[in-house]
């Protein structure tokens, strides 16, 4: 069986620095992907690159069985890729609501061939935002939002396009333990409607509770992938961390 | 239907109008009423791209321009076609020129779309302060090219006869009042169906955050051109049926900064991110400036577009529209 996100010796410089060095991953429909690395290891290029808002110079990004080279970041999105971003990007004139019309009018309505009804958007609207816990506030701008409030109508902005891959990059950075909790609640239920997720993460009690794999990127190699207890322990991924 | 209901209601507004300025009897009105509703129009324009999108075109006037120096090219042409046409087909052409007015709105429409959908092709990647430089440019650019055109007049500009009468209506400053309030129709009508639509859901994507657009399939460039072509066509209507109205064209009033400046002072005025708030800030704005042209001097004008627009930039940054939705929005909260 073919992985449903296949990315083959992937390449992006950023003028004489090398982001990414032939990186090599593939993660298989239905599973949960952690990815880890220091700060700077390329972690948010390699996101940028898989999702067409940074074009990568050598190597190929398959999704689904599709060539993504080339493709902009809305038509990989009509694809099924979704991701949500590190530091939350609301559309701060629109309402929690209205931040989720988006997506459903520009990616659902133009994968599902027949126009979605404006009732059903609503609906669908509500749903996701009951599933955040965010509905009693459908009517706010995101302005009024707490930083967990932001993260989750991040998240939710990205299930709105009803992706077959979501890519939640530190979506719990900053939280406390309880939000963290949460989110992560959120991302198993998720799975379990069989989106398969990728999570960046520093937070490794919640990557190491989450993943099923786990992929470590240092100065834009990957140096590990595997089974998260065994990647832990991996000496090269120690030294990455701690230092010799 | 409540979209049909709304393009009714701005016809009957638009029929009022123009009767109440009948009433007095007064042409003057006429020719204050045309500029109003002219900018009613540019503001509208400006705003689909400015307004619904965040992208500031400070370019306006060379939209407009476009738009009269079509129908200035095609008014020469209809009184040359015996000395540049061939002899045998100098009737056929006869027949079709002078161009009536509503089909030189519909070229320069044409012109100014075509020419909104290159300049947005090239200068989309510019954001911010840059785009505007790039369409600041594009001014300057086809002001240079008609300076040195003589056929359209060149620097020393070109004269454009209005017939005197437009049968049924009485004079023809009213016929063009009549055609400008169609235009402000059409183009307000036009507003608030993007505002409501799937378009307007993207276009105000794009103007909030652009990444965060893409990642939710916005296809970002594409709405962009479809944003500069309108607005740019727009206002190439707008600046068809000009000549007519100011009878003798030169460059220097075709390409004045007054539209760049007036296309972006009303809609800020008035608020923009709906197709009300255009419309308030040029009845207020523009009403202002034709009451202190007359009683004061045209050059007061300039002053007082600067004076509102700091004094709007400190107290309502968001436009009255946007000073009534915060009120509104603060009643309910509070």
């Amino acid at each position: 069986m073919t992985a449903l996100l296949q990315v083959q010796n992937l390449r992006k410089r950023f003028g004489g620095f090398v982001a990414l060095d032939g990186i090599n991953l593939d993660v298989q429909a239905g599973e949960r992907l952690g990815l880890i690395g220091p700060n700077g290891s390329g972690k948010s290029t390699l996101v940028n690159c898989i999702c067409g808002t940074l074009q990568n110079e050598q190597g190929t990004v398959h999704f689904d069985g599709q060539l993504m080279n080339g493709l902009a970041a809305h038509q990989r999105t009509h694809r099924g890729l979704s991701r949500s971003f590190q530091l939350p990007r609301p559309f701060p004139s629109m309402t929690l609501a209205e931040n989720l019309r988006i997506p459903m009018l520009y990616t659902v309505h133009h994968r599902s061939g027949t126009p979605l009804h404006a009732d059903n958007i609503d609906a669908r609207c509500h749903e996701l935002l009951q599933l955040v816990d965010l509905e009693k506030k459908a009517r706010h701008l995101p302005g009024d939002l707490t930083q967990v409030e932001m993260r989750k109508l991040e998240l939710a902005r990205a299930m709105a396009a009803e992706p077959k891959l979501l890519i939640a990059d530190e979506a719990m950075a900053g939280l406390s333990h309880a939000e963290i909790e949460d989110i992560l609640a959120l991302l198993m239920r998720l799975n379990q409607s069989g989106i398969t997720v990728i999570m960046i993460e520093h937070i490794m009690t919640a990557v190491m509770s989450f993943s099923q794999r786990l992929a470590v990127l240092v100065s834009g190699r990957k140096i590990a992938d595997g089974k998260p207890e065994d990647v832990v322990r991996d000496p090269e991924v120690v030294r990455a961390y701690l230092g010799e | 239907m409540r979209m049909p209901l709304f393009t009714l209601i701005s016809i009957v507004v638009a029929i009022a109008v123009f009767m109440v300025t009948r009433l007095p009897n007064i042409e003057y009105l006429f020719v204050a009423g045309y500029t109003i509703v002219q900018y009613i129009v540019l503001a509208t324009a400006w705003n689909i791209l400015g307004g619904y999108c965040g992208y500031v075109n400070f370019g306006s006037a060379a939209f407009f321009a476009l738009g009269a120096y079509s129908t200035v090219t095609l008014a020469t042409f209809g009184l040359q076609v015996d000395e540049l046409v061939p002899e045998s087909l100098a009737p056929y052409f006869h027949l079709i020129f002078p161009l009536p007015i509503p089909v030189l709105i519909v070229i320069g429409g044409i012109v100014s779309g075509i020419v909104g959908f290159g300049t947005g092709y090239l200068t989309l990647r510019l954001r911010g302060a840059f785009f505007a430089i790039a369409t600041l440019a594009l001014s300057v650019v086809l002001a240079t090219l008609v300076v040195n055109w003589d056929f359209v007049g060149g620097s020393g500009g070109a004269y454009v006869v209005r017939p005197g009468k437009f049968p049924g209506l009485g004079s023809y400053m009213q016929y063009l009042f009549l055609l400008m309030l169609g235009l402000a129709v059409l183009s307000v009508v036009l507003a608030r169906w993007i505002e409501r639509s799937r378009l307007g859901y993207g276009f105000a994507a794009i103007r909030d955050d652009e990444m965060a657009a893409e990642a939710s399939g916005v296809p970002t460039l594409r709405l962009k051109l479809i944003a500069t072509t309108l607005s740019g066509a727009l206002m190439g209507m707008a600046g068809a049926p000009f000549p007519y109205y100011i009878g003798y064209l030169a460059p220097a009033s075709a390409f004045g900064l007054e539209y760049a400046v007036n296309s972006i002072a009303m809609p800020l005025i008035g608020g923009t991110t709906s197709w009300i708030g255009p419309v308030i800030g040029t009845i207020l704005l523009g009403t202002l400036q034709q009451v202190t042209t007359v009683t004061i001097s045209s050059a007061v004008n300039v002053l007082l577009v600067g004076v509102l627009l700091i004094a709007f930039v400190i107290i309502a940054p968001n436009g009255i529209v946007g000073l009534v939705q915060d009120r509104l929005r603060a009643r309910r909260k509070g």
